[in-house]
């Protein structure tokens, strides 16, 4: 049986797709139109890889008139999170809150 | 030290506060206080005591957790264990605080130990920003072979 890190792992294994999933990450909701300028394949191709993305969970669609924005969604990347970088940023925010709780107690 | 810690990694995170060793004492060890900052529990600061933390964002919506060692204003820890349905998921660690007073406050010192390098882990809900996410992202594809 697939793991949904296992879908996530092959969906992005491929480099095109990476781009576009990257790109929809860094610079937030596109059409397929203008991830085309950029992507150096065919609107067909694009179409394809951004079907295969949002089956993984990588990507969500929205129709807005004849056009649909595709955008990122990167929780999908959960499964390929390891604990250690997990916990490397919960402990400073948490440092974070305490801090601002030991400040609280003062006043 | 022992071989079996090069074999793990530690999170570790300091910073100097400008407070009494007491109280950040008192914000490690009262419940009450531990869930202002960092999660519900029902820790009883006792050397062999169990006790939980509790998160929506952890598998199983909770830690199990044993206390290790206390010395008060001085030190404390205790196991920091979650178990998810697959085995391949869980982690086994400690997490162990350490105050030293300073001339105006006290230096905490946080080391979560018991990371395995190779570990790749899954987690819920939690939220990283997104450069830690681009780095951990180029981090896992590039040692993955497919």
């Amino acid at each position: 049986m697939q793991t949904s890190a296992d879908v996530v792992f092959k969906s992005l294994a491929d480099p095109t797709r990476r781009a576009i999933f990257e790109r929809l990450c860094r610079e937030g909701e596109q059409t397929v139109w203008e991830l085309t300028e950029d992507a150096g394949v065919s609107q067909p191709a694009v179409s394809k890889h951004l079907g295969q993305l949002k089956s993984a969970g990588l990507v969500r669609d929205r129709r807005q008139g004849r056009e649909t924005h595709y955008s990122a969604e990167p929780k999908a990347l959960r499964p390929l999170v390891d604990w250690f970088g997990f916990y490397a940023s919960f402990w400073r925010e948490k440092f974070d809150a305490l801090e601002d709780l030991l400040k609280r107690i003062d006043q | 030290m022992t071989d079996t810690v090069a074999e793990t990694r530690s999170v570790v995170v300091e910073r100097e506060f400008p407070h009494p060793p007491e109280k950040i004492w008192s914000a490690l060890t009262q419940p009450h206080l531990i869930e202002e900052w960092l999660m519900k529990t029902d820790l009883n600061p006792v050397a062999g005591e169990r006790f939980n933390f509790r998160a929506d964002f952890l598998p199983n919506g909770a830690l199990d957790c044993e206390v290790l060692a206390v010395e008060p204003n001085r030190k404390l820890s205790y196991t920091w264990d979650s178990t998810s349905d697959n085995p391949a998921f869980n982690l086994t660690s400690v997490v162990t605080w350490t105050l030293t007073p300073t001339g105006n406050g006290t230096h905490l010192r946080m080391e979560q130990s018991g990371f395995r390098p190779d570990q790749v882990q899954a987690y819920q809900g939690a939220k990283l920003g997104w450069p830690t996410f681009v780095a951990k992202l180029e981090q896992v594809l590039g040692r993955t072979e497919f």
